[in-house]
């Protein structure tokens, strides 16, 4: 949390958390695919589902998708581009758990591949990302975000924790989850600075490692900031 | 950061502010400044287009208060008065018909600090640049009231929203007029004190009735508390403690009277009618 998540976003109204907060969701799992999706299925939980409607929260998880900020003036047309853009989506009403009310499950396809992203806006355009592909993580898009998925196995949080280090790149937060010992596994790592591109390829081409990404901030003072933040881009 | 720090830093609070949170986020004060003064434009922006468009919002219930208000005669005489609640509304109601805004600190409680803020500074023909440093102080007492509470009308009512939009503003009025970081925290206190117990309940869940108006009543708020606090006046309980009753009345809140539209003037025979009406749309 910054000084500049109290005074901002600027954004297109009506709500920060059913509008902006939305729109940050989808941006990243925009992020996640790596691609603007061709094919979108969207839960919508408790409040989100309930007065979605009226706070222009399907039009901001589509801008969010087709990478608009949540200050774009296209967001509300964002149905009218997403159909110039081919991409096709349904939202539905979903009960999500014990999650926060705000939140939204997004599946999205393209390029022969598919992420489901479950999120969450908790207020003044704040968000939570709490799952990928089911596992648990917990990211805001405050800062770059490394995602891997890989085979679990002993040391292999130790060798990525590695490869940061020789790039001078400090952790933040980390979380990681498996589906079962020696199943699947994610690793979410909150960065204070972006990982290179070099880098990021390596990791990938490590036996067991099935996939890397790098989310980059959705959050302003990632955005106002990124050299100071680590990156040049 | 906590409002008691602040308010013991030294005057003006909000260079404390502004290093503290760019030492925490390895920000450069010089790069937080410029992204407040082009926050300061945009919400003057929005300022602006609200009071120069009388275009119904979605629903229709509003558009046209701010500059009903700003266009008619100032039968009280008291200019000071009028703008700030003009300002305000204008925000809200460009908010209404999705248009452009700064949050500050949520979309529904947009209006509120450049009501106060813009509208005092106006008045006293102040110029914007002088605005920077109060908005990052407004920023401090923001993320100080969030560490504590939520700022969402969903988790803590109205309250959370308006409550924390009314105490940043106080407390960047306060410093504006060269007010001591105890006074603006006090300010700040004061706001927060009478704005617990307040429910959030939108007329068929839009970002609209009550919260276009509210906007201009709390801005005035804002301005209320800073006028104490510059005459000396504090909060008899301390300001941290104000923060935790506030949290502690929001989790007490019903469900249905925390932005579920279940409650409160949402349920109204109007606002079941409007309901319905945007239903069948």
């Amino acid at each position: 949390m910054t000084l500049l998540d109290m005074i901002g976003p600027v954004m297109i109204g009506p709500s920060s958390s059913h509008t902006a907060g939305a729109c940050r969701i989808g941006q990243v799992a925009r992020q996640l695919l790596g691609q603007i999706p061709t094919h979108a299925e969207i839960g919508l939980h408790a409040s989100f589902a309930k007065t979605g409607k009226g706070h222009g929260t399907h039009f901001a998880l589509i801008a969010g998708l087709l990478g608009y900020a949540p200050d774009d003036a296209r967001l509300p047309r964002a149905f009218e581009e997403a159909a110039s853009a081919d991409l096709v989506f349904n939202f539905e009403t979903a009960d999500l758990g014990d999650v926060h009310p705000n939140s939204a499950r997004i599946t999205v396809s393209g390029n022969g591949q598919t992420v489901t992203v479950l999120g969450s806006s908790t207020g003044g355009g704040v968000i939570e990302i709490v799952r990928v592909d089911g596992f648990k993580v917990s990211f805001s898009g405050g800062a770059f975000t490394l995602l891997t998925r890989y085979h679990d196995a002993v040391g292999v949080i130790a060798k990525i924790a590695g490869l940061l280090a020789a790039d001078q790149v400090n952790i933040a937060a980390l979380t990681c989850d498996r589906d079962k010992r020696g199943g699947n596994a994610m690793l979410c790592v909150e960065l204070d600075q972006s990982l290179g591109e070099a880098a990021q390829k390596f990791l990938l081409s490590w036996p067991g490692m099935d996939w890397v990404r790098m989310v980059r901030p959705v959050m302003d003072a990632g955005i106002v900031a990124p050299v100071l933040l680590g990156t040049t881009a | 950061m906590t409002l008691d720090e602040i308010l013991n830093a030294p005057s003006p609070a909000s260079q404390w502010v502004l290093d503290s949170d760019c030492a925490e986020n390895g920000l450069s004060p010089a790069i937080v400044k410029e992204a407040m003064r082009s926050r300061i434009a945009e919400m003057r922006d929005s300022v602006e287009r609200g009071l120069a468009s009388a275009a119904p919002s979605i629903t229709g219930m509003v558009g046209w208060n701010a500059k009903g208000l700003w266009d008619a005669p100032d039968v009280l005489q008291a200019p000071l008065l009028r703008r700030v609640q003009a300002y305000a509304m204008a925000v809200n109601e460009e908010n209404a018909r999705m248009g452009r805004i700064v949050a500050a600190p949520t979309a529904g409680s947009a209006g509120t600090i450049p009501g106060a803020l813009l509208g005092v500074a106006d008045h006293l023909k102040i110029s914007d640049d002088d605005l920077v440093m109060p908005m990052v102080l407004a920023a401090g007492v923001g993320k100080a009231i969030s560490k504590q509470m939520f700022i969402s009308g969903a988790a803590g009512g109205c309250q959370a929203e308006i409550g924390s939009s009314a105490a940043m503003a106080a407390a960047a009025v306060t410093e504006l007029l060269g007010g001591s970081s105890r006074a603006c925290v006090h300010a700040a206190a004061m706001a927060l004190m009478n704005t617990i117990g307040l429910v959030c309940d939108p007329v068929g869940g839009y970002v609209e009735v009550p919260c276009v108006s509210r906007n201009a009543f709390f801005a005035v708020h804002a301005v209320s508390s800073a006028q104490l606090a510059l005459s000396n006046l504090e909060s008899f309980i301390p300001p941290d403690e104000v923060i935790s009753a506030m949290a502690q009345v929001g989790r007490m809140m019903p469900l249905e009277l925390r932005e579920t539209a279940e409650g409160g003037l949402a349920q109204t025979p109007t606002g079941l009618a409007v309901t319905a009406r945007m239903e069948g749309k």
